[in-house]
């Protein structure tokens, strides 16, 4: 599958290989020390295993736009957590190459108590940006949000409109290598949202990787050139994006 | 195709890739301490000042004989244990309150414990200036000896960086330890000897204030800043030796368990 794109670019930016993720599904979680002390004791200590990923092996080009689909608990979201690097799976490897861009949740990182400046300098050093650059570009992002004079207001008075507008200024400034995006295309109001998608695109043209996890199967079908269908934690199908979606919708 | 491998450590390259996000957290840990607060930063210099004055008050008649400039005594003690209780505290509570962004993005988890211990001790930097002001008024000896307190503040760091990244990791998986982690200082104010002598302990019980790091760094601590004079051998020694098995045993912890933090927070 995809012999021609790789061939193209010749390049793997994600390689993920055999991964696996386990959970532990016992039914309270045990999370202070006085219970488990009790539990331990009474040998009450239940470990109920569960693997939300399991074999797990792909590889994407540069270039390439994925998108993930699969019903809900189907590990679409663990998966792009472990390829971010927020979660180390359980068994396998993740390698990824270039700077990754995650759009899971805007404005995650920000501190309420700080003003729009200032978020966009914490929020910029969390994505791993360099003050230098977020200097150079700070009017740019707040052009963009369209925060104008509430950048100076602390972030807890902000709609959440406008929290999420900034967290998309911030984290879509540079050019990613690698985007991951996790249905979060809708942005705020009708305006910004075309605006957001617009720059979205304008990043796809540039021929950046895309992983893109969605419910909607048109929108992957219209975002992506290939897919990938996870089912309880497997692999159900991967390759062309009509042919995965058909299959899927089918299903 | 060289591929980077994100989990394995590549401790420098990464450091210097967030050694940035380092000073902003750094620095909101302080802005945030005192933003809109009439005082600000003067309530690092008013909180140690006022306990001071305080506690001279009250136990000055009760120590004053044995103690030559108590309240020298006393501050150079305090501020030691503020900084490790304060900066413990924090460290612990590190890798909970920053979860919201743990669970997004990627980011060296140790930023956070060792961002929040930075930020404590460049508080505790600001309240040593408490400490020149009252040696000033109260006409204590400024000697050479005073610059020799970098290695005990060095070792503090160590210290109290080790403890944090320990109570960092054990507090993910144990909430509770932070209500034992509050009674266990309480207890190590006390066992600390800060505002009285360490004479009026009994022989016998002598050798438990010898064991708490905390005590051996507050003696090296005013050896050089109250008494003017060289460390001796044997508690340096331990110290250095406590500070770093500790920092060891944190980093060791923190490592082996910080990929599941993400399970627990």
């Amino acid at each position: 599958m995809n012999i021609i794109l790789g061939d193209e670019l010749g390049e793997t930016v994600i390689k993920v290989k055999n991964v696996g993720m386990e959970f532990n599904l016992s039914a309270e979680k045990v999370d202070n020390l006085k219970e488990y002390i009790i539990k331990l004791l009474k040998r009450e200590l239940l470990y109920q295993e569960f693997w939300a990923l399991k074999n797990i092996s792909f590889e994407v080009e540069k270039g390439d736009r994925v998108g993930i689909i699969g019903l809900n608990g189907a590990g679409k979201s663990t998966l792009l957590k472990i390829i971010s690097g927020v979660m180390k799976p359980t068994e396998g490897t993740v390698k990824t190459k270039g700077r990754l861009v995650p759009l899971l949740e805007l404005g995650a990182g920000f501190d309420s108590n700080y003003t729009g400046r200032e978020n966009i300098f914490l929020n910029g050093a969390i994505l791993g940006y360099s003050k230098e650059f977020l200097r150079e570009k700070y009017d740019e992002i707040v052009e963009f949000s369209e925060i104008g004079k509430f950048i100076d207001v602390p972030i807890k008075n902000y709609s959440s409109g406008m929290r999420a507008r900034l967290g998309f200024s911030i984290a879509t400034m540079v050019e990613p290598d690698l985007l991951i995006l996790d249905e979060v295309l809708s942005v705020g109001d009708a305006k910004f949202r075309k605006k957001s998608q617009k720059r979205i695109t304008s990043l796809f043209d540039k021929g950046i990787t895309v992983l893109y996890v969605s419910h909607s199967i048109d929108q992957v079908k219209e975002l992506c050139n290939r897919a990938i269908w996870l089912e309880k934690g497997r692999i159900k199908m991967q390759g062309d994006v009509e042919e995965v979606c058909n299959a899927y919708d089918e299903s | 195709m060289i591929l980077v491998d994100k989990f394995q450590h590549r401790f420098i390259l990464n450091f210097n890739k967030y050694k940035y996000l380092l000073s902003e957290l750094v620095k909101r840990d302080i802005k945030i301490k005192y933003r809109r607060s009439v005082l600000g930063i003067l309530w690092s210099f008013l909180q140690p000042l006022l306990s001071m004055i305080v506690l001279t008050i009250v136990f000055s008649t009760l120590f004053g004989g044995r103690i030559e400039n108590y309240p020298v005594y006393l501050l150079s003690g305090r501020l030691v244990y503020e900084f490790y209780s304060g900066g413990s505290k924090t460290a612990m509570n590190s890798i909970k309150s920053n979860a919201a962004i743990i669970k997004k993005v990627y980011v060296p988890k140790y930023m956070y414990t060792l961002g929040s211990v930075l930020s404590s001790f460049v508080t505790f930097g600001i309240s040593l200036i408490v400490l020149f002001v009252v040696m000033i008024a109260t006409q204590a000896n400024f000697t050479i000896y005073i610059a020799l307190a970098v290695i005990p503040l060095i070792l503090l760091f160590m210290f109290t960086l080790g403890a944090g990244l320990l109570l960092a990791t054990v507090s993910v998986f144990f909430r509770d330890m932070e209500h034992l982690y509050g009674i266990f200082l309480t207890l190590l104010m006390y066992g600390s000897a800060i505002f009285y002598p360490i004479e009026i302990i009994p022989d016998n019980y002598r050798f438990l204030f010898e064991l708490n790091p905390i005590f051996v760094i507050i003696t090296l601590f005013r050896d050089s800043f109250y008494y003017g004079t060289m460390f001796p051998l044997k508690p340096l020694l331990y110290a250095t030796f406590t500070s770093v098995i500790i920092l060891i045993m944190g980093i060791y912890f923190f490592y082996h368990y910080q990929d599941k933090f993400i399970l627990y927070i």
